[in-house]
């Protein structure tokens, strides 16, 4: 997996490339991590990219959304969700857990 | 990875009109960087069984959860154990099997996990086995004794059957 932030004025955006797994998913946590423990709570992950998700991936997301959302500071939005991904998490019931772009310039609108 | 029959060429064999039952059995390190390898084994036989993409990707997802359940509980973190995946392979589909020799861990006790609570109180530790007993047909657990000394191993074994074209 390869991911890269960017920081914006409004939000920060994460894209992560490749494959998310138990192996990978603590370096998209680290991602994170980073950007919140900066104050910063507005972040657009990029999923165009992804080629596989598991389990440990989305316990990422959720616990990222969880931080970003304490006390109303923020959020995490998805965005260019592939098919797979988005089966992923609709067979884990977090589609309603999250807002859904079709792409970073609607995600960025958000904010 | 170590490969039990590498001269076993399961697509040859099958073009060649040749028996179409097949196993093929590999070991890996029980550590997370070998989900790689052993998604790719399964979906290298799953391809060859004539499965579609979407099944292909069901069942690496469902051997990715698998082996990360074994490390974690069974093996309870990573560690130089080794963890044997085989899959046979049929006319009615794709059986496979994840072995291990660590604590006796039997995922179909773990609870499943509430997919309808709030983000603040859900649980999400049962979700690999969730994800596993909705994308294969058939998911069991059992234990056999080891090759090797006293005491037993885990098996998981997860079935996903061909649909049929008739």
């Amino acid at each position: 997996m390869e991911i890269t932030t960017t920081q914006y004025k409004s939000c920060d955006l994460v894209k992560a490339s490749g494959r998310v797994d138990s192996n990978t998913a603590p370096d998209m946590d680290k991602a994170f991590e980073e950007i919140i423990n900066a104050g910063r709570h507005k972040i657009i992950l990029n999923m165009s990219d992804v080629e596989f998700i598991s389990s440990a991936g989305l316990r990422v997301l959720i616990s990222t959304q969880k931080e970003c959302k304490k006390l109303n500071r923020g959020e995490l939005v998805l965005s260019a969700v592939p098919e797979r991904v988005y089966t992923a998490l609709d067979l884990a019931g977090f589609v309603p857990l999250f807002k859904i772009t079709d792409n970073d310039t609607d995600a960025v609108g958000l904010f | 990875m170590t490969e039990k029959n590498p001269n076993t060429n399961l697509t040859r064999e099958l073009a060649n009109g040749a028996p179409k039952k097949s196993t093929q059995s590999a070991t890996f390190p029980a550590q997370f960087k070998s989900l790689d390898e052993v998604r790719e084994f399964t979906a290298r036989q799953a391809e060859a069984c004539g499965f579609e993409p979407d099944e292909i990707y069901a069942v690496k997802m469902a051997v990715d959860e698998g082996f990360t359940n074994i490390v974690e509980h069974a093996y309870g973190g990573e560690c130089q154990e080794e963890i044997e995946c085989s899959c046979q392979t049929n006319d009615e589909g794709l059986t496979i099997t994840l072995i291990d020799c660590g604590q006796p861990f039997n995922p179909l006790e773990v609870p499943e996990p509430d997919l309808e609570s709030d983000l603040d109180d859900r649980m999400i530790g049962g979700l690999g086995l969730f994800f596993i007993r909705q994308l294969m047909d058939e998911v069991s657990f059992n234990f056999v004794p080891k090759s090797e000394g006293e005491g037993e191993c885990n098996v998981l074994t997860m079935k996903k059957r061909k649909k049929r074209t008739d």
